[in-house]
């Protein structure tokens, strides 16, 4: 190795998500401790990339929206996709596989970065991001999905102790031969990274809380309805939407999908096994 | 009294499932569900098949319906589709459309 590649190398982080090395690429010191920090569980050795991006770390006043314009665009744009909200401006290239982010200092910016650019990546793979928790139990990875305040952290809070938690907030949803969950960083309320691991998915319930646990059977138009709508998809781009669609298609005809109504005491696990 | 001509938009994602026909616009992530008679319709929408026919021919034929009210219902469903750019209406022939514009299974 020369001392150039050493510099490089130094100055790179791998954060493997879903499978997905992507290497963040920064001068910046203080925004890679940030980051060996915040993906401990989710760091690769830097020559593993399948995407790389150069970060820069600026001032608030030096970044490109400093308006106080918060809300979050996404677009294609020369095949390009541009993400930009009020504490970043980046874009993907996925023909050269990597980009560049301008971002301030906070750790929320480069966690929208990455949960965005995973969206992107998956769609194009009929994978996804979901709004859910899930977990594995026997090898078999559960999903459970809901909007916010459907029981997600609740039903990750009540996970025995033989269950691998891979998130309470979002879940990542991998295709290959078969529909694979992985851990991912992205925490809710139970402000605690997942495991990382993965395994295929067994199950898919969409939460809710009730006086009993029971599982109940949902028409096919109602699972794709609701998990429509719990698909992280941020751009109003016709051809992603036409992607997300088939996606979730595909993923419901492959596994089966439920209603879970749970009340919240630990038995709702005796049901998921 | 003239011919509504009426095809799918390319502008969507659509596909049966358990028997449904689902259709997502592209434009404005609208999600709908289609019943029977409505996806016949969709089925049918093929930019050369005036509306009157595919009523007449199609719509009556299976469902066994009286012509004015499945015209009428007809008439509501495709205006309400195409609001949101999920059929294209046109009191001409549409050329451009064709069956596979949708994506369909």
């Amino acid at each position: 190795m020369t001392l150039a590649d050493q510099f490089v190398s130094a100055a790179e982080v791998s954060v493997e998500i879903g499978g997905m090395p992507i290497v963040l690429r920064s001068t910046d010191r203080t925004f890679r401790a940030l980051v060996e920090t915040r993906y401990s569980a989710y760091l690769r050795p830097p020559e593993t990339a399948s995407f790389v991006f150069e970060v820069e770390v600026l001032p608030d006043h030096l970044l490109p929206r400093e308006d106080g314009e918060n809300d979050l665009r996404v677009w294609k744009q020369d095949g390009k996709w541009w993400l930009e909200r009020g504490d970043f401006q980046a874009y993907l290239d996925p023909a050269a596989r990597g980009g560049r982010i301008l971002q301030s200092a906070s750790p929320y910016a480069i966690d929208s970065v990455l949960r965005i650019v995973h969206t992107l990546i998956q769609a194009a793979q009929g994978g996804f991001l979901l709004h859910g928790a899930s977990a594995i139990r026997n090898g078999r990875a559960f999903l459970f999905s809901g909007v916010s305040g459907a029981g997600k952290t609740t039903i990750s809070r009540l996970a025995p102790p033989d269950a691998i938690l891979l998130t309470d907030e979002i879940s990542y949803v991998r295709r290959d031969d078969s529909y694979t969950a992985c851990g991912t960083p992205f925490a809710g309320e139970l402000a605690r990274p997942g495991e990382n691991a993965m395994a295929p998915i067994e199950h898919l319930f969409f939460l809710a809380k009730g006086p009993q646990n029971r599982i109940d059977p949902i028409a096919p138009a109602d699972a794709l309805r609701m998990l429509l709508r719990n698909i992280l998809f941020f751009a109003d781009d016709a051809e992603l939407i036409k992607m997300v669609f088939r996606s979730a298609m595909e993923f419901l005809g492959r596994v089966p999908a439920s209603r879970l109504t749970f009340y919240p005491d630990v038995r709702v696990w005796d049901l998921i096994q | 009294m003239a011919e509504t001509y009426i095809a799918r938009s390319p502008a969507i994602a659509a596909r049966m499932l358990g028997g449904e026909m689902m259709i997502m616009s592209a434009v404005d992530s609208t999600f709908f569900t289609l019943n029977e008679v409505a996806t016949l319709i969709w089925q049918s929408a093929d930019g050369y098949t005036p509306l009157s026919e595919i009523v007449e021919r199609k719509v009556c034929h299976e469902f066994e319906v009286e012509p004015e009210a499945a015209r009428v219902d007809a008439e509501h469903f495709v205006q309400e589709l195409s609001q949101h750019g999920i059929l294209l209406v046109s009191d001409k022939p549409i050329p451009a459309a064709t069956p596979g514009s949708a994506e369909q299974r």
